[in-house]
């Protein structure tokens, strides 16, 4: 199996070498649920600075875990020159670096915010949703009224690299997912110039049913299997 | 004064106050705080299907064994009940927006005469993101407000305008607090149940919301 439609299948540390200094970067995930854990780690370790973070949230960063989860430790070891987030408030580290003018912070209403990634991957130039009518979210964004009603119109969001969390995959680079793993993975996948996923399984010898699949496998690029950390393991 | 009532009876009075209103089959998003409460307190006969924004449809309570495969909106562990669907953040938010949610139910900052909802940010002090709520009170049918009377400092937290950034305008459909129920009807705030312990004058003295009294006024609800 060497033809192109056989997605390669690398180390995390090998996959991560495509995310450069100034890249901007999707990672899946919705609290603990989802994360490529193994590629933020491997990012970490690469120390690769100046990033575009674009993720619902980062994750936690306290007394209980001052180093960070997840993709908070892109923020914690301050690689991000600027974060789009829904939610950044279990991360106090965000907060601060945004604070202090240390980092560029983007907030997006949760639903906008993946409707912006949508249209990013699905060709479209944009939005219109009555999410954050009549609230700050609306300055500076074009309102279009529409048989009477108000929305605001959402920019289409993509990025250089997409780090994706799947469950199983195929060598054909089919995703499903379990849990509440799913969130924003299947739309970033649509969404980055590379995509590497993060899986718990690649099934070497038979394609995945087809029905079961989310991702299909044309929108990825790089698969890597999920490593031994602390929270990999768990979820 | 209003009477100091202890912290758990607050959150628990309103949760179950609000829980009352759920109707059989409502789909219902609950958002951290005492708004997770509520589905402790759902009548016996009566079920609800949870919904939470990260994908859960059908959400039960926190397992015994916790499995961080399986996160509700707060962050906390959920179980799966029987006729539950898991989906991507795209469908959940359409499910918000495209009006398939009965009811929402978040907590306040402030919440004003018009029913304008303040709950997501505090300038220069506190700006955690809005997460779902701007989507969720948007477009919930109903948007249940679960919150305390006054602030910590015992300021109204049922203001007349609201002062902080709006997570939605005249979004609020019902305000409950441990010492009264108000509902907005034909625009207005109206105030239809109160708790025994206030009287309306204590209430309107810690009230700077615009509020008409229902003639039909009747003591709070779910009281034991």
């Amino acid at each position: 199996m060497t033809h192109k439609l056989i997605k390669p299948v690398m180390s995390a540390e090998e996959a991560v070498k495509n995310v450069k200094s100034g890249s901007s970067v999707m990672v899946g995930g919705f609290n603990y649920a989802g994360v490529p854990y193994t590629l933020i780690d491997a990012l970490v370790e690469q120390g690769t600075k100046d990033l575009h973070l674009i993720s619902n949230d980062t994750l936690y960063a306290n007394d209980k875990h001052p180093e960070g989860v997840g993709h908070g430790k892109l923020v914690v070891n301050q690689q991000c020159r600027k974060v789009t987030a829904s939610h950044i408030g279990l991360n106090r580290e965000t907060q601060r670096l945004f604070n202090e003018g240390k980092m560029e912070l983007e907030l997006v209403p949760q639903g906008s915010f993946v409707e912006r990634i949508r249209c990013g991957g699905f060709g479209l130039g944009g939005v219109l949703t009555p999410t954050g009518v009549g609230t700050i979210h609306e300055e500076g964004k074009q309102v279009i009224e529409v048989e009477g009603k108000r929305y605001i119109l959402e920019l289409p969001l993509k990025a250089d690299v997409a780090l994706i969390r799947g469950f199983k995959a195929d060598r054909w680079g089919n995703l499903t997912y379990f849990g509440t793993g799913r969130n924003f993975n299947p739309a970033m996948a649509t969404a980055a110039d590379l995509v590497i996923a993060e899986v718990d399984a690649i099934i070497e010898d038979s394609p995945l049913n087809a029905e079961d699949i989310i991702t299909p496998g044309l929108l990825v690029d790089i698969l890597v299997l999920k490593g031994d950390g602390y929270y990999a393991s768990r979820t | 004064m209003l009477p100091v009532l202890d912290e758990e009876v607050v959150r628990h009075r309103i949760a179950k106050r609000i829980a009352l209103d759920l109707e059989d089959g409502a789909v219902v998003n609950l958002g951290i705080g005492i708004p997770t409460l509520v589905s402790d307190y759902v009548p016996e006969g009566v079920s609800v299907l949870i919904q939470t924004e990260n994908g859960v449809v059908g959400a039960g309570p926190k397992p015994e064994k916790e499995d961080l495969r399986f996160i509700g909106a707060g962050g906390r562990c959920v179980s799966l009940l029987p006729g539950s669907s898991l989906v991507a953040s795209d469908t959940s938010f359409g499910l918000i927006r495209g009006g398939h949610l009965d009811a929402t139910v978040l907590g306040a900052l402030e919440v004003d005469s018009h029913g304008n909802l303040a709950n997501w940010m505090i300038p220069g002090k506190m700006v955690p993101g809005m997460g779902g709520a701007m989507d969720l009170v948007t477009g919930a049918k109903t948007v249940y407000v679960a919150t305390t009377h006054v602030d910590k400092k015992g300021r109204p937290k049922l203001v007349k305008e609201c002062t902080l950034p709006l997570t939605g305008a005249e979004v609020a459909g019902v305000v409950v607090t441990e010492f009264c129920v108000v509902r907005k009807t034909d625009g207005k705030m109206v105030l239809t149940e109160i708790a025994p312990e206030v009287t309306l004058e204590q209430l309107k003295e810690h009230t700077t919301m615009d509020f008409e009294v229902s003639p039909d006024l009747c003591p709070m609800k779910g009281i034991d």
